[in-house]
C-alpha cells in the first residue's frame, strides 16, 4: 500500500487539527518511507556482522596499499588535502606497526615488521565507543549488519565522536571539503559532505546494497578479505579459524572487526 | 528591577562600552569561523578539541562553585554569607551562559544545535550535560531574581524557593560531575580515564570559582556602597585554601599512580605537559606558570596571617584562578590528546580568531555578569543598608 504526499498531508492536518495523532500519523509514515528505503535489492550483499581481514603477507609495495586508498577515497568523494596536514580527511591509509600497535613495539623485533605499514580504517566495532558518546545518533550501528553508519545530514560537529573513538578512525570537515575533490574524478553516485561534519569509512555500504564488494576488497586482489562474521562458513570466518590474526587495541573491548594477518 | 542597570555612573558606562567593543570583535570573527569553518581554529584532526571546550570545562567549575556559598548560608544558616549567596548566584548564572557559548562556537554546524533537543540521545553524556547546564541556569535565575525581589520589597521570599534551593545545591555539583563525565568514560585516552577526575574537577571548581568570587566581592566593594562583609570574604578564602590544597593533592595521586606504575601511556601525557615528549614541548612553559601560580597560591592561602591581610588574598586568589585556568581551561583538554591515538604527537596552539572568540564569550559573561552585580548592588543599597548590623562603607 502507498499514499500519495497529498493524502497524507491531509491526513496528517486533520489529525493535527483534531488534535489527536499529529504526531503518529507523521511518525507511521516516516516509519514507512525508512523500511521502504531499507528493504533490500535482491542482489543485495547481506551479512549479520560484517569484518575484514587484512592479509599484509600479501601487500607487496607501496602501490599495493595505494590501489585500495585511491579506490576508497574516489568512490567516496574524499577531499584530498595536502596544504596543511591538520585537516587532513581519511577513510583508508597506512600506518606502521608501532603506531597502528602502540604498546606491543619491541625494538629487538624485525626491522621489517618495525615499519611495516598497516591499512587503517574504522573497525567498525562492536561495542563502538563513537555511537556511545554521539548527542544525535548522527552515527549509529545499523542493526542489520552492524555497519557503523554516518547520518551526515544530522552531524552538529561536536567532534565528540572523535575523542571517544580510540582508533583515530574518525576525520572532521576544518573547512567546505568540495574544492579538494578532483571534479573530474568525482563519483556523482556517492554525496559530497559539507563543512562542519565528521566522516569515515562506511564499509561501503551503498556498494553492499547493489551486490557489490567494498570498493577497496575489490581491488585489493585478495589481499582483504570481507565476509559475514557469524557465518561459519564464511570467507573470513575461514582464515579466522586457520590463521594468526590480531586487533588493533582489543584490551578496550570494543570489539573490532578488522582483523590483520601479519 | 532591569531598570537598575540602565542607571550609572561614568565608570560603568565605560566599562558596559569596552565589553561591547570585545564583543564586536569577537563576534566578527565568529562570522569568518562561521564562514570558512573550524578550519581557522588551532584545532586539528588529532586535536579536535581545544580552547573553545577547555574553557566550556573551566566554566562550568566556576558556575558550580556558587554552591560554596549558598550551602553554608542555608544548610548550615551560616549569616555572614547572607550578603554573598546573591553574588554567587549571579555568578552561576553568567558562567552557564558563557558554557553554552562555548559550546555553541564550538560546533561545526551551529544551526544544527537543536538536534540534541530533537534527538534526544540518553546514551550520551552530551545530553545530561545539557540537561542539567539549563536546568542550573533556570534554578539561580528563579533563586536569584525571587531572593532579591523580595529583598527589595524588604519581605520574605516565599516559601517555595527554599526548596528549589535545596535543589540546587544538589544540582551544583551535578552539573560539574557530568561535565567530567564527558571524559572520564572514553575508552583508550589515558589521561582522562580517570576515576579521581569527576572530584579534580569539582576541587578545582571549589578553589578556582570562590577565588573569583572573592576577587569580585572586593571589587563591588571597592566601587560601590555595597560592603559583602569582611568575615565572609574571609571564610571564603579559607574555602579556597582547602579545596586548593585538595585540588593538588588529587593532581599528586595522579602522577604516583603514572609514575610509580611505569605504564607509558599514564606517564605519556604528563610528560608532555610537563616536561616535553620527543621534542615536542609547546605547552610546557604555560603549564609551569599554572604550577608556580598554585604554589604561590598556597603558601599565601596556608598561613592564616597572610591570608587575613585582603591585598595578600587577593593575589592569592588571582594565582588560585589563574592556575586553574591554564591547568583545566587548556591543559586538561589539550593534553587528553597528546599522544594522539597512534602514540604519535600533534601539537595545538589557539589562533587569533579563536582567542578573539574565546575573549567575546567571556565579555559577554562579564557583561551578564555587570548588569546583574549592578541591579543587585543598587538594591543592596538602597534596602539592605546596615541590615546586617556590621559596618558599611558610608556613602560620602
Ligand atoms: S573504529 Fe572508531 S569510529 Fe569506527 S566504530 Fe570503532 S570507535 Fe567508532
Amino acid at each position: 500500500m502507498s499514499i500519495n504526499r497529498r493524502e497524507f498531508l491531509k491526513m496528517a492536518g486533520i489529525t493535527t487539527i483534531l488534535g489527536i495523532g499529529g504526531v503518529s500519523a507523521v511518525q507511521g509514515v516516516r516509519n514507512r518511507v525508512e523500511a521502504s528505503q531499507a528493504s533490500r535489492a535482491p542482489e543485495a550483499l547481506t551479512a549479520k556482522r560484517w569484518a575484514m581481514v587484512v592479509d599484509m603477507s600479501k601487500f607487496k609495495s607501496e602501490e599495493d596499499y595505494q590501489k585500495c586508498i585511491n579506490a576508497c577515497h574516489l568512490s567516496h568523494n574524499v577531499p584530498h588535502i595536502t596544504d596543511n596536514p591538520k585537516h587532513e580527511i581519511k577513510w583508508l591509509w597506512t600506518e606502521t606497526y608501532e603506531h597502528a600497535f602502540p604498546g606491543n613495539e619491541d625494538k629487538y623485533r624485525a626491522e621489517r615488521f618495525q615499519h611495516m605499514p598497516f591499512l587503517m580504517l574504522c573497525n567498525h566495532c562492536e561495542n563502538p565507543p563513537c555511537v556511545r558518546v554521539c548527542p544525535t545518533q548522527a552515527t549509529f550501528k545499523r542493526k542489520s549488519d552492524g555497519i557503523v553508519m554516518m547520518d551526515m545530514h544530522r552531524c552538529i560537529g561536536c567532534r565528540f565522536c572523535m575523542a571517544g573513538c580510540p582508533y583515530g578512525a574518525r576525520s572532521f570537515n576544518y573547512k567546505d571539503p568540495r574544492p579538494y575533490i578532483d571534479g573530474s574524478k568525482e563519483n556523482l553516485e556517492f554525496p559530497t559532505r559539507m563543512k562542519g561534519v565528521v566522516e569515515k569509512c562506511t564499509l561501503c555500504y551503498e556498494r553492499l546494497a547493489k551486490g557489490l564488494q567494498p570498493a577497496c576488497v575489490e581491488v585489493s586482489n585478495g589481499a582483504l578479505i570481507f565476509g559475514d562474521l557469524e557465518d561459519p562458513n564464511s570467507a573470513v570466518r575461514k582464515v579466522l579459524s586457520e590463521r594468526f590474526t590480531i586487533r588493533r587495541k582489543p584490551e578496550l573491548g570494543t570489539g573490532t572487526s578488522v582483523y590483520y594477518i601479519i | 528591577m532591569l531598570e537598575k542597570a540602565i542607571y550609572g555612573g561614568r565608570r560603568y558606562w565605560v566599562w558596559i562600552f569596552f565589553l561591547l567593543g570585545l564583543i564586536s570583535v569577537g563576534f566578527l570573527a565568529y562570522l569568518y569561523q562561521f564562514k570558512s569553518g573550524l578550519g581557522i581554529t588551532g584545532m586539528s584532526r588529532d586535536v579536535s578539541w581545544g580552547l573553545y571546550i577547555g574553557q566550556f570545562t573551566f566554566l562550568v567549575g566556576v558556575a558550580a562553585s556558587g554552591v560554596m556559598v549558598v550551602l553554608p548560608y542555608y544548610l548550615h544558616d551560616y549569616k555572614k554569607f547572607g550578603r554573598l549567596t546573591i553574588l554567587g548566584e549571579f555568578l552561576a548564572i553568567a558562567a552557564v551562559i558563557m558554557c553554552m557559548l562555548f559550546i555553541f562556537v564550538d560546533l561545526g554546524q551551529p544551526l544544527r544545535v537543536l538536534n540534541v533537543i530533537l534527538h534526544p540521545t540518553p546514551n550520551s553524556v552530551m545530553f545530561y550535560d545539557m540537561l542539567v547546564l539549563s536546568g542550573y541556569l533556570m534554578l539561580n535565575l528563579l533563586i536569584g531574581w525571587t531572593v532579591l525581589g523580595a529583598e527589595r520589597k524588604e519581605v520574605a521570599p516565599p516559601k517555595w524557593v527554599k526548596p528549589l534551593i535545596i535543589l540546587s545545591i544538589v544540582w551544583a555539583p551535578s552539573i560539574h560531575t557530568v561535565t567530567a563525565f564527558l571524559y572520564a568514560g572514553i575508552p583508550g585516552k589515558h589521561f582522562w580515564l580517570t576515576a579521581i577526575l569527576a572530584a579534580r574537577f569539582l576541587a578545582s571548581a571549589f578553589a578556582g570559582g570562590p577565588a573569583l568570587l572573592i576577587i569580585l566581592a572586593l571589587i563591588v566593594r571597592k566601587y560601590t556602597k555595597f560592603d559583602p562583609g569582611k568575615e565572609a570574604i574571609q571564610s571564603l578564602g579559607k574555602i579556597v585554601t582547602y579545596c586548593m590544597l585538595i585540588n593538588v593533592f588529587f593532581l599528586g595521586l595522579e602522577l604516583f599512580t603514572a609514575f610509580y606504575s611505569q605504564i607509558p601511556g599514564h606517564m605519556h601525557t604528563f610528560a608532555y605537559l610537563y616536561a616535553g615528549l620527543h621534542g615536542h614541548n609547546q605547552l610546557v612553559p604555560i603549564m609551569w606558570v599554572s604550577s608556580i601560580l598554585a604554589l604561590i597560591a598556597i603558601v599565601l592561602l596556608v598561613f592564616p596571617q597572610i591570608r587575613k591581610n585582603e591585598n595578600l588574598l587577593a593575589v592569592a586568589c588571582l594565582a588560585t584562578f589563574f592556575s586553574l585556568w591554564i591547568d583545566k581551561g587548556f591543559g586538561l583538554v589539550v593534553g587528553g590528546f597528546v599522544p594522539n591515538s597512534f602514540e604519535k604527537i600533534t601539537e595545538y596552539w589557539p589562533t587569533l580568531p579563536e582567542a578573539l572568540i574565546a575573549l567575546a564569550v567571556w565579555a559577554i559573561g562579564f557583561l551578564v555578569l555587570t548588569i546583574l552585580y549592578k541591579i543587585a548592588v543598587s538594591i543592596k543599597e538602597e534596602v539592605v543598608f546596615d541590615k546586617y548590623g556590621e559596618k558599611q562603607i558610608k556613602a560620602e
